[in-house]
């Protein structure tokens, strides 16, 4: 009677977790095709992603009504929705960002273009270590720290990177309008907010880890 | 009649179970890890369990200290105790159910001159010392073990959560027949003498007297898990310390082991065989217990978390109680003996007061002599009255 529940929520939590892992690396593939200037593939990512951001916010409903519903772990149900709820954030926010990039085409100059998939590449690996962190805080809370620190180190560089990026945008970059380099530097922040929401999850894990600590 | 002078019993029962299942399961509740209603059916289940199959070993230590021998003493006892229980819970402060029935048999003794067994007085009173201490040990113990399991066997938190619920069951039904047995002996020891004589058959069971009697106060304590202790269960465990599910697991297990061991005669009885001294078979209380096991627990964490002025107002209420009820059983036994006239032991058999017979002897009707002048006072008052 108890395992039953237990073992589909679990299922539901993996689920969710592998499609949030899924999304981001869809939408760092969609980026890639961007700036590559290859739009079917772009095309192809942006639905794909629109999928997986779908069916992570059906997963995480469900999971959420099952702790509330059969009230599980009770004194930290809150706390572990409202982490969940920030991982879904991120594939949200990683949805949007494509989109902005499907509705806006932004110009990004060849010169930008590394500058652009570094900062992509960093601030997609805080998103992605953070997905490991929160498995091992249901696996084993004792092992969150272990890759927590990976997620706090991401969004640190990927701060010093935009930070680059923004500034080459508007020093070196002397051909472009300030429009197109408005432009830019919004589109540095599209990629930039990726990790800043993976910051934000960590944080909530590490409050929670705590908290479960015995 | 007999129903009437149990009602004090069985009110004290009520009182036992309102409060102390809280004890039981209420960290369980509290935290929302069982029902209510899933608590309070396992625990009414067991609590009378316990006091039918092994409540007799705890009756027999409190009937040493003394022996009410008169139903009416028992009922006047039994209400001091529970009026004592009901008034404190009422103000909220931390009451023991034993102590508030040792208090009230000291009264008993006191009103009655039986002298108290002081033997068996420190052998109670010690146990209010050991329960706690005692308490405080095994949570420690069993927290090491807890936590050496959970570091080595990696759980899913999901299943573990599952694991703790299903443990907090088992230990809840564990500590409810724990609870039954060693203090069926508060509610019903003082009315054992009264117990019926005859069996009670069930087909595949029979039931003594002292049995029907104990599942009486069973059933007793059971009405009062369900009608009023839910509000205690709500607020219990939290208030000297914040626990985890994890924490309410070992607090609930150490105080079911501390009643255990205080009520089993087979585990006293295996001692004795191995060349141990006896187990005390002393009712104990549950609420003494579970605190001192979460003290316990705060201490070995730092006590840092631990509410010293509510542990304050518990220590107050653990000196105050068994004094409290030994007051008011002495002057209630006073009223009932005095006013009601019932008798409250089997030396005090009141004695109606007769009107005075004087005999007297015809020969001395001779030699009264009515004094003349009276009768003229009492002739003239008459005439002056007429007048008038």
């Amino acid at each position: 009677m108890f395992f039953k529940k237990t073992k589909s929520t679990i299922r539901d939590i993996d689920e969710f977790l592998d499609t949030v892992d899924q999304g981001i690396l869809v939408f760092k593939e969609g980026v890639k095709s961007y700036l590559n200037e290859d739009d079917e593939s772009f095309q192809k990512n942006l639905e794909n992603l629109y999928k997986l951001e779908a069916k992570a916010d059906k997963k995480v409903l469900r999971v959420q009504n099952e702790f509330f519903e059969h009230s599980l772990i009770p004194q930290y149900s809150a706390d572990v929705v409202k982490l969940l709820d920030s991982l879904d954030d991120i594939i949200d926010t990683a949805k949007e960002n494509l989109y902005q990039y499907d509705v806006e085409i932004p110009f990004i100059p060849k010169k930008l273009k590394d500058d652009f998939l570094k900062l992509l590449d960093v601030s997609c690996s805080a998103a992605e270590a953070a997905i490991p962190a929160v498995r091992s805080f249901f696996n084993n809370p004792s092992g969150v720290k272990d890759n927590e620190h990976r997620v706090y180190f991401y969004e640190k560089e990927t701060d010093g990177l935009a930070a680059d990026l923004k500034r080459k945008i508007f020093k070196e970059t002397k051909h472009l309008k300030l429009s197109q380099k408005i432009h830019l530097r919004y589109f540095t922040l599209h990629i930039e907010q990726i990790s800043d929401k993976a910051e934000y999850s960590a944080r909530i894990l590490s409050a929670l880890a705590i908290k479960t600590k015995d | 009649m007999i129903l009437f002078f149990l009602s004090s019993g069985l009110f004290l029962g009520w009182s036992l179970g309102a409060n102390d299942a809280a004890n039981v399961f209420g960290s369980a509740v509290g935290t929302k890890m069982v029902s209510f209603r899933k608590a309070a059916i396992i625990a009414s289940i067991f609590v009378i369990l316990g006091a039918v199959i092994q409540g007799a070993g705890a009756t027999h230590t409190l009937g040493k200290l003394g022996a009410v021998t008169a139903l009416g003493g028992s009922f006047t006892v039994a209400l001091a105790a529970a009026v004592t229980v009901y008034w404190m819970t009422k103000f909220k402060i931390p009451v023991s159910t034993s102590q508030a029935i040792v208090g009230a048999i000291i009264g008993w003794n006191f009103f009655v001159g039986s002298p108290t067994d002081i033997k068996v007085l420190g052998k109670i009173v010690s146990t209010w010392v050991m329960g706690p201490i005692l308490g405080a040990i095994f949570a420690i113990l069993l927290f090491y073990v807890q936590h050496l399991f959970f570091r080595v066997v990696k759980i899913h938190l999901l299943k573990q959560d599952a694991y703790i619920r299903f443990s907090l069951l088992l230990v809840g039904a564990f500590g409810s027949f724990s609870l039954g047995a060693n203090n069926i002996a508060n509610v019903m020891g003082v009315f054992v003498l009264a117990a019926p004589d005859s069996y009670l058959d069930f087909g595949l069971f029979k039931l003594n007297g002292v049995q029907q009697l104990f599942l009486l106060g069973g059933v007793a304590i059971a009405i009062g898990i369900f009608t009023y202790s839910k509000r205690v269960m709500d607020t219990v465990g939290n208030g000297l310390m914040q626990l985890s599910s994890k924490s309410a697991i070992i607090t609930v297990l150490a105080n079911s082991m501390v009643l255990f061991v205080f009520s089993s005669t087979s585990l006293s009885n295996f001692f004795v065989s191995i060349g141990l001294p006896p187990i005390p078979l002393v009712p104990v209380s549950s609420s003494q217990v579970i605190v001192g096991a979460i003290l316990g627990l705060g201490l070995l964490k730092g006590g840092y978390n631990i509410n010293y002025k509510m542990l304050g107002s518990i220590a107050a209420g653990w000196v105050a109680t068994p004094f409290i009820a030994g007051i008011l059983s002495f002057i209630a036994l006073f009223f009932i003996s005095n006013v009601f006239l019932i008798p409250v032991s089997s030396k005090s058999v009141v004695k109606k007061q007769q009107p005075k017979v004087i005999k007297i002897d015809s020969s001395q009707i001779k030699n009264i002599i009515v004094p003349k002048d009276t009768s003229d006072t009492l002739l003239k008052n008459k005439k002056l009255l007429n007048q008038n």
